[in-house]
């Protein structure tokens, strides 16, 4: 794993700005704690005017954690944060913002209904005589979008912008307070290139102002063009901060990945030898130019039967989305799948199941667990739901398959009857795999699979993989962890920025390092 | 015994006894049944026929509201109903007949189970919020009633048709033993085969049951459909008890009184997890209470003020917010096994 320093690293981190300048927010020994899981250990951070400070991390590494730590929106455990040279805790995000710390998120949390003006003042509405001054909400609101070189009516509806202006009026909304601090959670997720290139032309005028903004995003080409300095978080820990210079974008995605600036992690994979293809195998299922606007570009794949295959990539390279293709969780706007050579109609995930293909999501609870219902019920949902309600499941046979999966893979409290929401999350996942596998699929696919839970269900789970493979099943097996997926599969794809870049046959020369390697730069060839 | 008060139906239950208690103690002799030609009288029997409409609405309204769904259309449709029934048989050349009978019900039902699809396609297929989507008819069907009725209270004789609502078979009332039949037929199709499942997972999490496969979209439509029928049901007995067609008031104010009975039972309003005992002693508080008004000679003036009250202490005592305050932490996690 890591090499996990007990202690905050911030102070071994030799400080490469120059000595007088001092840093605006500085957090140091920050712990946050949920229930069961320590959200953050021991962090430190900071943050310098006048610069744009990457935060980097794979899924649950600990970045929304961080900024809503920042922010006050999560208490702290432990730790200290100093704003301008004084200790501070924020009671919220609105505390923060007054006091000169901004936060801009993801999804723009605007109303479109409202003029531009509105939106910018909302909050700060000059006001006279008790009611608005709408003149000059709308002169001061013409200010602040003129600062951010937005040629816009101030009178127009925000809805009647683009994306990219909405985001740049929710920035120029976060600087109605004179914001010494910037934070920018993913704001170019649903950008295209001519407007991240706008809000970059905004983000350096305001760092040449001297502001200090925290960027967020999961696109390797962005932080390279715009950021200063890059933090980079692994399982709720510090794992380095450095200047952008001098991390290489190798060195990032392996400090990303494994925690260590040269991953030299072993994980050579096991199941090669024994798994190897016969020379006139029929591919299971093939996907011909198959891709997704905004999400996959087209690809070719061919899924053999009691084949693994991984996807390795970041977050956000479209792994995910690859795999919801397959599924039909998501309609693919070009190419075909073939089904044992003839083109079928995946555009469903009923029509999906009724072709035995399974897929269990990466998010367990938004898109998988039914929590007010028991065990037992989840286990048999996708059974009974190709069955329609009118053929109910008989109760012995239902009985029978809850059992033998409680059973088999090991669901602890062994209880039918329990609400699955009161399981954890290694036992949720569990109960997953069991409504799948109940389904019989000849293809499953598992996105994230061992995320979250805890080592000894994850080795469960892995070994299952590795069972139904050899069974004869296909697998695509998505895994943030590189160790994970060499360990497990026969082929590994790689996704960079939503496209497939590499597929290469995991062979014993193949390692993390490799695999890093392409995901950073995209090239398969060393 | 200590769990038995922290079964979900323990408050509404004890409502619903306090309210019959409170009438005994006024009127000793209310509870009583006594048999006249062949037929059941009393206190008890009027109850159960009066609730029948109500329990006709309130079962739709149940499995609606599990799937995240409301309709507020139900009062509108009983108007709609009622007023095809009766100006059909008004306009056909032997109103008195059991078959004109037969066929004004068939009509007014198979238009209601048109308004319930025209519901079910603007919530399932277009994705309109359940709220807004039975608004558009809850207005317009009131309007589409006084256009089939012309503006007048028609009224008109048929002895085949009155049966719905005054008649007797077995002793008990035609009206109840529909409303009763249907429900038990509901909740044992429901139970017995997987349609509550499907429909609870659809109510909790709509996504994660697209993904496994459930036809969500047949099924929200499927109870939007059974909801009109229900009422279009509810709209014949209706119009059975008043033999006129009065499009303004037929109906007025059910849906509020089916989602309350809906809520008084223990199905929340969020979706998912639904109890249909449980409606249907909300629909039995709810009847009691109109007699508990006059046994207990509640001003009319005071009366909707009576309900309320009532209302309040029951949802109240359920409110398991409160109970948690009352209780202590360790009966507080006993909740949230026993009571979700």
């Amino acid at each position: 794993m890591i090499d996990s320093t007990p202690m905050s690293r911030t102070e071994e981190i030799t400080v490469q700005h120059s000595p007088t300048t001092k840093p605006i927010v500085q957090m140091a020994g920050i712990s946050v704690e949920f229930p069961g899981v320590k959200a953050l250990d021991n962090v430190g951070f900071r943050l310098f005017p006048g610069e744009v400070h990457a935060l980097m991390g794979e899924n649950g590494a600990g970045k929304s954690t961080l900024i809503k730590a920042l922010t006050g929106v999560n208490p702290i455990a432990s730790g200290t944060i100093t704003v301008n040279g004084n200790d501070t805790r924020f009671t919220g995000p609105a505390d923060a913002r007054e006091r000169g710390i901004s936060t801009v998120y993801q999804e723009v949390n605007l109303c479109t209904n409202l003029t531009v003006a509105e939106n910018i003042m909302l909050g700060s509405e000059p006001r006279r005589f008790g009611g608005l001054d709408w003149r000059t909400m709308r002169r001061q609101a013409q200010t602040y979008l003129e600062r951010m070189g937005l040629k816009i009516d101030p009178a127009s509806s925000l809805g009647s912008h683009s994306l990219a202006v909405q985001q740049l009026v929710a920035i120029s909304r976060a600087m109605v307070v004179d914001a010494k601090v910037l934070i920018l959670d993913e704001p170019t997720s649903s950008l295209d290139t001519d407007e991240v290139a706008q809000l970059f032309e905004v983000m350096r005028k305001l760092r040449d102002d001297g502001v200090a903004i925290l960027f967020v995003s999961h696109f390797l080409d962005q932080i390279y063009a715009i950021a200063d300095r890059i933090t980079v978080l692994r399982n709720g820990q510090l794992v380095e901060e450095r200047e952008k210079d001098q991390l290489p974008q190798r060195e990032l995605v392996s400090l990303m990945i494994a925690g260590t600036s040269d991953a030299q992690v072993g994980g050579a994979n096991e199941r090669t030898a024994a798994t190897e293809r016969a020379a006139d195998a029929e591919p299971l299922l093939q996907a011909v130019g198959l891709g997704r606007k905004g999400a996959v570009q087209p690809f070719d794949l061919d899924l053999y039967p009691g084949e693994v295959i991984g996807l390795a990539g970041l977050l956000g390279s479209g792994r995910t989305e690859l795999a919801r293709l397959f599924y039909g969780a998501d309609k693919a706007d070009d190419g075909v799948i073939k089904l044992g050579g003839k083109p079928v109609k995946l555009r469903t995930p009923r029509q999906a199941l009724g072709r035995k293909i399974a897929y269990t999501s990466e998010d367990r609870k938004g898109e998988g667990v039914v929590g007010e219902l028991t065990v037992a019920e989840n286990i048999i949902l996708g059974l009974q739901a190709a069955r329609g309600w009118i053929r109910p499941l008989p109760k012995t046979k239902a009985t029978q398959i809850v059992d033998a999966y409680i059973k088999a893979l090991g669901v602890r409290p062994a209880n039918p009857n329990a609400l699955l929401k009161n399981l954890s999350g290694g036992n949720q996942q569990k109960v997953l795999l069991a409504r799948w596998l109940a389904t019989a699929p000849k293809l499953l696919l598992l996105d994230e699979p061992t995320r979250g839970i805890d080592i000894g269900a994850k080795t469960e789970i892995m070994n299952l993989v590795s069972e139904l493979a050899e069974q004869g099943m296909s697998v695509v097996f998505i895994s943030a962890e590189l160790e994970e997926v060499l360990r497990l599969s026969d082929r590994i794809v790689v996704m960079r920025d939503h496209a497939k870049v590499a597929e290469i046959p995991s062979t014993p020369d193949v390692d993390v390092p490799r695999l890093i390697e392409i995901i950073a730069t995209g090239e398969e060839n060393k | 015994m200590t769990r038995i008060y922290k079964h979900r139906l323990f408050w509404p239950a004890i409502a619903l006894l306090a309210l019959l208690l409170a009438c005994t103690i006024k009127r000793p002799d209310i509870l009583g049944i006594s048999v006249l030609d062949g037929h059941l009288f009393g206190a008890p029997i009027d109850i159960l026929r009066n609730s029948s409409p109500l329990l006709l609405v309130a079962v739709g309204m149940t499995l609606v509201i599990a799937t995240r769904g409301i309709d507020l259309s139900v009062g509108a449709t009983v108007a709609i109903s009622g007023a095809v029934a009766l100006t059909f048989i008004a306009s056909s050349a032997n109103p008195g007949s059991a078959g004109t009978a037969v066929g004004a019900v068939i009509v007014a039902l198979g238009l209601c189970l048109i308004l319930g699809a025209f519901n079910g396609v603007l919530v399932a297929n277009f994705g309109i919020q359940p709220i807004v989507a039975t608004l558009i008819l809850m207005t317009a069907g009131r309007g589409v009633a006084m256009l089939i009725t012309n503006g007048q209270i028609t009224t008109v004789n048929s002895a085949p048709f009155s049966k719905l609502a005054s008649g007797y078979v077995l002793g008990l009332p035609v009206a109840a033993i529909i409303a009763y039949g249907v429900f038990a037929v509901v909740a044992l199709v429901v139970r017995r085969t997987a349609l509550g499942m499907l429909l609870e997972a659809v109510g909790i999490n709509p996504e994660a049951s697209r993904l496994s496969g459930v036809k969500s979209r047949t099924l929200v439509f499927t109870v939007y459909v059974l909801c009109g029928l229900l009422s279009g049901l509810a709209g014949l007995i209706f119009a059975g008890n008043t033999m006129a067609a009065d499009a303004n008031n037929a109906g007025l104010f059910i849906e509020l009184d089916a989602i309350l009975a809906v809520v008084i039972g223990g199905t929340s309003l969020a979706g998912g997890k639904f109890n249909l005992a449980g409606t249907m002693i909300g629909v039995l508080i709810i009847t009691t209470l109109s007699l508990a008004v006059t046994v207990l000679g509640v001003s009319p003036l005071v009366t909707s003020l009576f309900k309320a009250i009532v209302v309040i202490a029951v949802t109240l005592m359920m409110s398991t917010r409160l109970r948690a305050m009352l209780g202590s932490l360790r009966e507080r996690r006993r909740y949230q096994e026993v009571g979700a």
